[in-house]
């Protein structure tokens, strides 16, 4: 500590630390060493029984890199996300420009709405599960088809974004009412006494002003759809002939690291992960610099 | 030309049938899990005739039984004590921090806030193995504590909190100062009690959080016996995955209690979400 401080600026120093160092040293226990310790586990052969790492350099790097599974699974991640994050968010803002207005029954469609925000996705999956099924399912029974809906390779990962895009539209909606709530009303008065009808306020009025809230959407849901895991787990057995085209990198990650026990592999895996996400986050700041637009 | 009163009935009614027919498609899984939870298992697989309701009687024995057979007293209980656990760690250090953050001078705090702010933004994947083979050495697989293990600091929760610190107003602490009000004495009976909202929206976030969460109890819980409902599930499926009704009502029993909770605490709940940063 600096000498110069008066003894209240000392004593507020002590304070500040004393109480930052609970939250600081489980951050470094539980994050930051295990970010470096991922990283060394990277290069390293995990020993049978997980006992004794042997450094092995970048062989991992090497099979996981050579091996078409890992760019598959990475494919498969960006085809989900390519269905739950345009979808959830065009119908989730769809949904809150109608409930932003006067509506005979807003709250419970709200409630409705974001309904499976609250459920475990273990449960939510289990369901859809049992309703895709070929031979009993209701989507197959009610419309007389025989879709094999998360077994035909082609449509699996249609079928699996589908529940991403159903669990998913609630939240978003929700981010979209309260963005729309901080567009103030007289800019839509005064389009109207000009003239604008409803459409033409929306694209000119509530897009660009929108637009900071769809960003902030876009971004987390990009992330959160390029991390996912229970849906793919829990609907798709591991006998399902589809689950190669469905199989996302962060399953194939728990796959390795924990079924088969092989942490160096795992570990590259997530290492591979961070390095597709960081390249995903800075072109969505180089995309927010052109698109947002800032009041 | 349609009067002006004609068209917004016409947008109304439009309005209304959008919003049904959404609702509907919502609400069809939910309506699906509990129908199918109250059939037997011969009407589950009927094809020829397809029954959408159960035809013969409501069979909500079909509950009791899996509460049974599957011990979901202990799969509540263990969920229950995980949730607890977590909220009041990160309450407990997250207002602290979020306090000397928000509040406080002291040397370092730059670089602190960084490291909270890195912990966000980078995947939490990359810290499971570790975190496991922390646990797993200190022989605390199969335990509460290692359900809880991750969550007990929480950067998010750090960074909600400050946020929450930065925008009271600074006269307030200052009188108390002046007053020759310590430090802990101005966090613990001026500021802390004004935060009351975002600790409301932490600790839902962090319950519901721990509620959904699927990897990390599959990982450090492998016995029936420790787990929390959503692996728990899991691990049914595994095993008696083709009995429909049997999985629904497990399916049913796992989601119903966050729902009620849900439908109570409506307004902190989605408040409290919706300042996840989707992370969720």
């Amino acid at each position: 500590m600096k000498k110069h401080m008066s003894p209240r600026e000392k004593t507020e120093a002590k304070w500040g630390l004393l109480f930052v160092a609970p939250t600081m040293i489980g951050l470094i226990v539980l994050n930051f060493y295990p970010i470096f310790n991922t990283i060394y586990q990277s290069f390293c052969k995990t020993g049978d029984f997980g006992k004794g790492n042997t450094f092995v350099g970048l062989a991992n790097y090497q099979k996981v890199l050579a091996s078409s599974e890992t760019w598959m699974s990475l494919w498969n991640t960006i085809k989900y996300a390519l269905i739950e994050v345009p979808f959830g968010i065009i119908i989730a803002l769809l949904l809150a420009v109608l409930l932003n207005k006067k509506v005979a029954g807003k709250s419970v469609y709200r409630t409705i709405f974001f309904l499976p925000m609250v459920c475990a996705p273990a449960a939510v999956a289990m369901v859809w599960k049992w309703l895709y099924n070929t031979q009993f399912g209701l989507l197959n029974n009610i419309f007389h088809t025989k879709v094999a809906w998360i077994s035909d390779p082609k449509i699996a990962w249609i079928s699996i974004g589908v529940i991403g895009v159903w669990s998913i539209i609630g939240y978003n909606m929700v981010l979209f009412i309260g963005g729309l709530q901080e567009i103030p009303g007289d800019y839509y008065e005064a389009a109207s006494i000009d003239g604008a009808n409803g459409f033409r306020q929306f694209i000119s009025i509530t897009v660009p002003l929108l637009s900071p809230t769809t960003f902030f959407i876009v971004q987390t849901r990009i992330i959160g759809a390029l991390t996912v895991f229970d849906l793919m787990f829990m609907v798709m057995d591991k006998t399902n002939v589809a689950l190669k085209n469905v199989q996302s990198i962060v399953y194939l990650f728990y796959q390795y690291a924990f079924t088969n026990g092989n942490k160096g592999y795992g570990a590259t895996l997530v290492m591979v992960l961070l390095v597709f996400i960081m390249i995903v986050t800075f072109i969505l700041q180089q995309v927010e610099k052109r698109v947002v637009y800032h009041n | 030309m349609k009067s002006a009163e004609a068209n917004a009935r016409r947008n109304k009614i439009l309005t209304q049938i959008v919003l049904i027919i959404m609702a509907f498609i919502m609400l069809v899984p939910f309506a699906w899990m509990i129908l199918t939870a109250l059939k037997t298992n011969q009407e589950s697989i009927s094809v020829n005739p397809f029954y959408i309701f159960p035809h013969n009687g409501w069979h909500w024995e079909n509950f009791a039984t899996v509460w049974k057979s599957y011990n979901f007293v202990i799969l509540y209980k263990n969920t229950l004590l995980m949730i607890f656990f977590r909220v009041v760690c990160a309450c407990l250090t997250a207002t602290m921090a979020g306090y000397a953050f928000g509040r406080l001078k002291f040397p370092g705090k730059k670089i602190l806030f960084t490291m909270v702010l890195i912990q966000m933004m980078v995947p939490s994947q990359i810290f499971i193995i570790p975190q496991y083979l922390m646990v797993s050495k200190m022989g605390m697989l199969n335990t509460t504590f290692g359900l809880v293990w991750p969550g007990i600091v929480t950067a998010f929760g750090t960074y909600l909190l400050k946020t929450g610190y930065e925008g009271l107003p600074m006269d307030l602490e200052e009188a108390a100062n002046i007053d020759g009000c310590s430090v802990p004495g101005r966090f613990l009976h001026i500021m802390m009690p004004l935060t009351r909202s975002s600790m409301v929206s932490l600790g839902i976030f962090t319950a519901v959080f721990a509620f959904k969460d699927l990897m990390w109890p599959m990982i450090v819980c492998t016995n029936a016996n420790t787990t929390t409902l959503s692996a728990g599930l899991a691990k049914m499926q595994g095993q008696y995955g083709s009995e429909y009704p049997t999985m629904m009502a497990a399916a049913t029993l796992a989601v119903l209690p966050m729902i009620i909770i849900y439908v109570i605490f409506q307004k902190q709940f989605v408040e409290g979400i919706a300042t996840s940063g989707g992370k969720l």
